[in-house]
């Protein structure tokens, strides 16, 4: 399956069954397919007049208790960062997923991944945190799209699922789980007061200051469970690496293909691929730099995840990056290139 | 003995943070007449705004969404979509609905989506201090149009009910009054009946009602009700602009 189509499904399948979008490329498939299939499963899909609106009908759905889903592309996820920053503040669960192209501004249409500032440093207004999931491959477009919804429900909070053009239009088979239907129980949810004794309300208005502060404690406990409880990632070869490479998403892809090459000419090097980007995985890498290993960080923008394996290293030890900007994928070639030329240069750096 | 006069149960008992001679706490009651009147209180949501009315969650005794500025439409049809058997309106003033979130009451009416709104229009942006709303009248002097309105560089007033019944979408729109008692009694039907008709799944129903802000027009409260009759009416008329089809909000 295509990518997108392929986690259009695997939201169906988690039991999503209200989507509310708007049209942008590349991540056109994602609505088109929700057109067709939500009618079959007795969901909703409503195309939005605007991206700002669309993510405004997901608040209320998701405050509703819905299980609601949202697609967009970087111009678009941009425009829906007023309802993220509400969503979060009002603790509404839902899944965001932003299949990034280049920017800044109107950009281009081709693969980036110069929104991670935006995914996992807030993008909207406000101390908040997304719980943010980068696939590598359509079988994680499914996977983790069902992971979203059920970490979104459990922590009464939006998820993003950070993918790009490539991740969306490429095709790979997946194995898809099987249907669900969900109807967890949300009691804080807006249902009508149907002989409840006080009004539910969602909402993010702390008008007075202590309250304001009081919201902001609790939100900070629930991100600190989070960042000690998810985060994920995929250590392939890295304990007996000299170098490190760190990447996410397609990058990590092309990183693949080139370090197999390299390990056929007996070269030490891994991959660290993280899964989450937010809670990022700070104390593999930690480990990692203190038992002396360097590091690499190959992204498709100027350098955006590097600052977090710069932090999460802390001057323990040298961290290299590898960026092409926006639209472009790095070859293979490139990147086997670059790790050749750092291993050759030795353990000083 | 018949009671002819109670506290609505859909009203919380609470204290409302409104200016003195402000008549968001009529249209309150007039909502929760109609709430009351329905029987749905137990199934109905509410969208509060932001303006004036951004706490009107804690005025209602019935579950609320507290929405983005302008977004209220927009909330108020995804609560809508996942309860489609509740009762979902929003209450928004003239700057929420007409200037910041015009995109979303217009494309919420021409979906022709199952919801009320109330829309109160005062002709200035009350809560922020009376900026100059798109409901400000020419020549009307307000923070952010000290000399006057001036239509010249501005523009004009949009009169948002004539707007929608441009559309094919809504099923009931009217424009009321609450600027003396007579205009009350119509104003709490033409509202009763905006519930009725998404009771009856006829579709998209908004009141707009014509409403004062003695704070921000620098006027008494007894000013700011003639103000109403003499200088907003007539810019506004009263009336039914889509007449719902087989609603009889009035005597049922």
């Amino acid at each position: 399956m295509k990518g997108n189509e392929a986690l259009a499904e695997g939201a169906i399948r988690a039991g999503c069954r209200f989507f509310f979008g708007y049209p942008i490329t590349p991540q056109n498939e994602i609505p088109e397919y929700m057109a067709r299939r939500m009618p079959e499963v007795g969901g909703v899909f409503l195309q939005a007049e605007s991206e700002v609106s669309a993510i405004n009908m997901v608040y209320g759905a998701g405050g509703a208790g819905g299980r609601v889903l949202t697609s967009s592309s970087s111009p678009g996820i941009s425009l829906k960062q007023e309802g993220v920053s509400y969503m979060a503040g009002a603790q509404v669960p839902c899944v965001i997923v932003n299949v990034a192209r280049g920017g800044p501004g109107l950009g281009g249409l081709t693969p980036s991944q110069s929104d991670y500032f935006q995914a996992t440093k807030g993008g909207g207004h406000g101390d908040y945190r997304l719980l943010v999931y980068a696939p590598g491959n359509a079988q994680e477009m499914v996977d983790l799209i069902g992971l979203a919804f059920d970490k979104a429900e459990a922590y009464r909070n939006p998820v993003m699922i950070l993918s790009d053009a490539i991740m969306g239009q490429m095709m790979e088979p997946v194995v898809l789980p099987p249907l669900r239907e969900v109807a967890p129980d949300k009691p804080w949810a807006t249902t009508g007061k149907h002989g409840r004794s006080t009004p539910n309300v969602i909402n993010s208005l702390g008008i007075v200051g202590e309250d304001l502060e009081r919201i902001n404690i609790e939100l900070q406990e629930k991100y600190a469970r989070m960042a000690a409880d998810e985060v994920r990632y995929e250590a392939d070869g890295v304990e007996d690496a000299d170098l490190v490479v760190v990447a996410y998403g397609t990058s990590s892809r092309v990183v693949r293909s080139a370090i197999s090459r390299l390990r056929q000419e007996k070269m030490k090097v891994g991959l660290l691929r993280p899964i989450t980007l937010w809670p990022f995985p700070q104390q593999v890498l930690a480990e990692l730099a203190a038992a002396g290993k360097r590091f690499l960080v190959v992204e498709m923008s100027t350098g955006q995840m590097v600052e977090d394996v710069i932090l999460s290293v802390n001057d323990r030890s040298k961290v290299t990056f590898f960026g092409k900007l926006n639209g472009t994928v790095p070859t293979v070639k490139e990147v086997y290139d670059r790790i050749r030329s750092l291993l050759s240069e030795g353990g000083e750096g | 003995m018949k009671k002819i006069f109670a506290y609505p149960r859909a009203l919380a008992k609470k204290r409302t943070h409104y200016c003195p001679g402000c008549t968001h706490g009529i249209i309150h009651r007039l909502v929760a007449e109609a709430i009351d009147d329905l029987e749905i209180q137990e199934r109905t949501i509410g969208i509060a705004p932001v303006g004036c009315a951004v706490l009107a969650y804690e005025y209602f005794d019935v579950d609320f969404q507290e929405a983005a500025h302008g977004r209220a439409p927009a909330v108020a049809t995804g609560v809508k979509r996942v309860h489609p058997e509740a009762i979902v309106f929003s209450y928004q003033g003239d700057g929420d609905l007409a200037s910041i979130g015009m995109a979303e009451i217009i494309h919420a009416a021409t979906r022709g989506e199952n919801i009320t709104v109330i829309f109160v229009n005062n002709t200035v942006y009350g809560m922020t201090g009376g900026q100059m709303a798109p409901t400000t009248l020419p020549g009307q002097k307000t923070t952010t149009s000290p000399y006057g309105r001036d239509t010249a560089t501005v523009g004009y007033p949009i009169r948002v009910c004539e707007l929608l019944a441009t559309l094919d979408g809504p099923a009931y729109l009217e424009r009321v009054s609450v600027h003396d008692p007579q205009h009350i009694i119509k104003a709490g039907r033409a509202i009763r009946k905006a519930f009725a008709t998404q009771v009856a799944g006829k579709g998209f129903s908004l009141v707009e009602v014509l409403s004062s802000c003695p704070t921000n027009w620098g006027m008494t409260p007894t000013q700011s009700l003639n103000h109403i009759k003499e200088t907003l009416v007539p810019y506004y008329p009263l009336g039914v602009y889509r007449a719902p089809e087989e609603v009889t909000g009035d005597d049922e």
